[in-house]
Parts: C-alpha cells; sequence; structure tokens
C-alpha cells in the first residue's frame, strides 16, 4: 500500500531561522511510527506540518497522494488530528469537550458512544462537570478521547503523556493501542521516554536539529542503532549533528 | 450632618413616590446608554474579534497605542469634538442631531467603541495558543475557530461591555456638551446630579444618584449573571 505521507526535502524556518530540513520520509498507513530527538529538534514542528497547522517554507508534503496545499480539502484536514502535551480543553463540560469535533462536523453527539467512552476513561461521574477543574491526567484522558471518538484516519501524538503518573501513563497507551489495533489509524508519536517508544512503537524516526538522521524498525533501533548520535541519544547524552 | 439624612428621607420619599420627572429622566439614561452600549457592541465585538484571532494586529505598533489612548479619552474631549462635527457650521451639521439624543448617543458610542475594541482583542490574543492550534486541529473550519475562540473568551468580552457600560452611565462632560441638559428633552441621570445640586435640591440630586448607582448595580448583576456558568 502507498504510504499515507510523504516528504520531499521538507523544510520549515522561522523568522529566516531553518528548524527543519527532513530530505525524505514516508509514513506508511496504519504504521505506529515513534519520533524522537532533543529537545528543540522539530518534533512538535514536524507534527504541525503533518496536522496541516502550517504551511512549510519549502518542499513537498504529500497525504494520501494528495500534494499539501493551503487549499487542501476540509474533508482531508479532517483524517488527521493531534493530542497536544497540554489537554487544551475548552471551558465547557467534558462531554462537550469529548463531542467538540463530531459537533464542528456537525454530528449529533451519541448519547451511548460517550457514555461508552466515559466509562473507558473511568470518568462517567464527571461527564458534566466543567472540564477546567479536572485534574491533569484526567484532562488528558479527555484530551484523547475527544481525538479518539472522530476515529481519525492519522492520530498525532505531541508528548501526550509528559509529566503523568504511571497510571495515567498507562491507560494513555493502552487506549492507543485499542484504536490503534480496532481502526488500523496511523500513529506519529512524538516522546521523550525512550521507554515508551520501545512500548508503543514499530518504527522510530529520530531528529537531531531538524534533520533526520536515523529512520529504522524500533526493535533495531534500540538494540543496535545504525549512527553514533542515536547510540549517544540512547545513552542519554547530549548529541550534536 | 442634618441636610445629608434629610435630603436621604427626601430623596427615598420621591424614590418611593416614582416622581415623573424622575422616571422621565431614568428613560432617557437608559435609552441613551443602552442605544449607545448597543451600538458599540455590533460594532466593536465584530472588529475587537477581527484584530485579535490574526497571529498579528496589521500595523499593531500604530493600532494598539491607538486603541489604548482611545480606552482612555476624556469624555469632554469627546464631547468637544462631536460638539464640532454637529454644530450649524460643523460638516455634519445638517443631520440637526446637536441637543438631542442622537448628539449624545454618538459621544457615547465613540467613547465605549475603544473600551469594547481593545478589551475583546486583549481578551483574545490572551487565549493559549495551543487553544487554537486544538481547536482547528480537530477540524474547525476557520469560521469555527472564531466562534469557538469568542466564547473562550466570553469572560473578557462580558468585561469589556460591563467597562464600556460603566464608562458611559457614568460620563457627564460630553452629554452636557452635545445633549445640553435639555428638561424632558435631553436630560440623563448624570446631568441632572449636576444640575440640581447646583440648585441646591439635595434630595433630588441624592435620589438621581442613589438611582444611578441602581441602575449600574442592576446591569452588572445582570453582566454577573450571565457571565456565571
Ligand atoms: N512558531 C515558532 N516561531 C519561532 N520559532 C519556533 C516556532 N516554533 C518552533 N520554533 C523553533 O523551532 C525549533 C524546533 O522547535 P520544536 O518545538 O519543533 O522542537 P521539539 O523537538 O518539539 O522540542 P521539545 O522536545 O522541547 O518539545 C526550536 O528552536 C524552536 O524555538
Ligand atoms: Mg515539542
Amino acid at each position: 500500500m502507498p504510504p499515507i505521507y510523504t516528504l520531499h526535502d521538507l523544510q520549515q524556518s522561522y523568522n529566516g531561522r531553518r528548524v527543519l530540513a527532513i530530505d525524505r520520509l514516508d509514513i506508511g498507513r496504519g504504521e505506529v511510527l515513534a519520533l524522537v530527538g532533543p529537545s528543540g529538534s522539530g518534533k512538535s514542528t514536524l507534527l504541525r506540518l503533518l496536522n496541516f497547522l502550517e504551511q512549510p517554507s519549502g518542499g513537498a508534503l504529500t497525504f494520501d497522494g494528495e500534494p499539501v496545499t493551503p487549499r487542501l480539502a476540509l474533508a482531508q484536514r479532517r483524517r488527521v488530528t493531534t493530542v497536544f502535551q497540554r489537554p487544551a480543553l475548552l471551558h465547557r463540560s467534558v462531554a462537550a469537550n469529548i463531542g467538540y469535533g463530531q459537533t464542528l462536523r456537525g454530528i449529533k453527539p451519541d448519547n451511548d458512544e460517550l457514555a461508552a467512552w466515559l466509562d473507558r476513561l473511568g470518568l462517567s461521574h464527571l461527564a458534566r462537570q466543567s472540564a477546567p477543574k479536572l485534574s491533569a491526567g484526567e484532562a488528558q484522558r479527555v484530551a484523547l478521547a475527544r481525538a479518539l471518538i472522530l476515529r481519525p484516519d492519522v492520530l498525532l501524538l505531541d508528548e501526550p503523556s509528559a509529566n503523568l503518573d504511571p497510571y495515567n501513563i498507562g491507560l494513555i497507551e493502552r487506549l492507543v493501542a485499542e484504536a490503534h489495533s480496532e481502526t488500523g489509524m496511523t500513529v506519529v508519536w512524538v516522546t521523550h521516554d525512550i521507554f515508551q517508544a520501545r512500548r508503543v512503537a514499530g518504527r522510530v524516526a529520530f531528529l537531531l536539529e531538524g534533520r533526520l538522521v536515523e529512520v529504522a524498525d524500533a526493535a533495531k533501533f534500540f538494540t543496535a542503532p545504525a549512527t553514533p548520535q542515536a547510540a549517544a541519544f540512547l545513552r542519554g547524552e547530549l548529541v550534536y549533528s | 450632618m442634618e441636610t445629608i439624612l434629610d435630603a436621604l428621607q427626601e430623596a427615598l420619599g420621591l424614590l418611593t413616590g416614582f416622581d415623573p420627572a424622575l422616571m422621565e429622566v431614568v428613560g432617557m439614561t437608559l435609552r441613551v446608554t443602552g442605544g449607545a452600549l448597543l451600538l458599540a457592541t455590533l460594532i466593536g465585538l465584530p472588529l475587537g474579534a477581527a484584530l485579535g484571532l490574526r497571529d498579528r494586529v496589521p500595523a499593531g505598533g500604530c493600532v494598539m497605542p491607538i486603541i489604548y489612548t482611545g480606552m482612555g479619552l476624556p469624555p469632554v474631549v469627546v464631547g468637544l469634538f462631536v460638539y464640532l462635527m454637529l454644530s450649524n457650521q460643523g460638516p455634519l451639521g445638517r443631520l440637526g442631531w446637536l441637543f438631542k439624543p442622537p448628539a449624545m448617543i454618538v459621544a457615547q458610542v465613540i467613547i465605549a467603541l475603544p473600551l469594547i475594541v481593545g478589551l475583546t482583542l486583549t481578551s483574545l490574543r490572551s487565549i493559549d495558543p495551543t487553544v487554537k492550534l486544538q481547536v482547528r486541529s480537530l477540524g474547525a473550519t476557520r469560521a469555527q475557530t472564531a466562534w469557538t475562540l469568542i466564547r473562550e473568551a466570553r469572560l473578557g468580552v462580558l468585561a469589556a461591555i460591563i467597562a464600556a457600560f460603566g464608562g458611559i452611565i457614568s460620563e457627564v462632560g460630553a452629554v452636557m456638551l452635545v445633549g445640553g441638559n435639555i428638561e424632558g428633552q435631553t436630560r440623563v441621570l448624570t446631568t441632572a446630579i449636576v444640575l440640581e445640586t447646583r440648585r441646591g435640591n439635595f434630595a433630588l440630586a441624592l435620589a438621581l444618584g442613589i438611582l444611578l448607582m441602581g441602575l449600574a448595580f442592576g446591569a452588572n448583576y445582570l453582566f454577573h449573571r450571565l457571565s456565571d456558568e
């Protein structure tokens, strides 16, 4: 099957400073790709490009065989969504937050589906609660459900479980894994936790100062990285390109 | 001390008797300030939203200081300006609005508008940028993004309207200049208080003052209830 994304010489600059320059990357349909790299290496920038939230300053990006331009159809844009590190919930009830994406699409939120999600998240007792009052872990679970209920073709995760406790980290990993196996969605997962990357990913892409240094199957990347930079990164050393 | 207590007692008498002259003044105040607030909101809210939703305010280096200065415009200067515009020799003199309620509404709109634009704009700008990204990432169109963010900023938008209301209902300089404080025609609570105090009608002035504060409280109570979820 053709890849869901292809990146050719994709670049992003801010104020004349280039922060991303990817020569070539294909992201396969239905894969779970972990995106790792030191802070500032361009991981979040790449996710914003993959979610069509900003325009690249150069190069070509295709989504499902179609070139990504500012005029990309709404229906295509809506096949992709991101969960950010901060849950960014709206000042509405938990239920309204989970149903927000559906509301945007003119879909009437289905109460049974909502109840099922609240149950899975362990949040049934909080459905009517105002979302800003939730704890960090509860809020992130709501943010995840708000994305998963849309059954996106591509789920982008930008450190969704950073700063959370082991219980919430486990729950988030399990919910994503279940959604992935149910729908076959593509997942691109940015994480600082290499153990998490090891648990969830089929493939790993390692970014360093905006460049893709190594892309490999997870089993290979974590046991026998091909580049000295990746090896140093895995040892927890400060790395430069 | 005696005068104050006497005046207070008399004032309460006037209030509970629903003195028709008093009610006339209240009605005019509500019409002028209510009309001005409505107009300023209808213009200022979309304008503030349009500016606040952009990544950058166009020519922000100039526009922002202008708006901030406008937020603190001395009402009497606004009154003077409107007076000159609407006077017989002025460019808009032919409208014949001077010393009539429309002139007072125009002046109050000019006072309220920068407050509504400026506060709406800042409340939209202070929304967490991640929320903006998140809303778009969940599939919002431009219009849906704008509407969602305005709803997120609703407390700030309401504060803008409250600030504008407080600014114009208590304002005296501009309405005095362009309205002329004509009995039964352009007399509002603030100008009536000035007049009655000068005349030594302290009871009436005090009654008017109590009414003004009551109106302000009532309106703010309403706004507060609106913002309470
Ligand atoms: N909107 C922006 N304007 C200017 N510079 C930006 C912008 N977004 C990102 N950058 C810069 O681009 C570089 C890459 O940032 P990015 O957020 O993509 O890194 P990251 O890999 O996600 O880092 P972290 O792991 O700390 O989240 C950084 O140097 C950052 O300062
Ligand atoms: Mg990041």
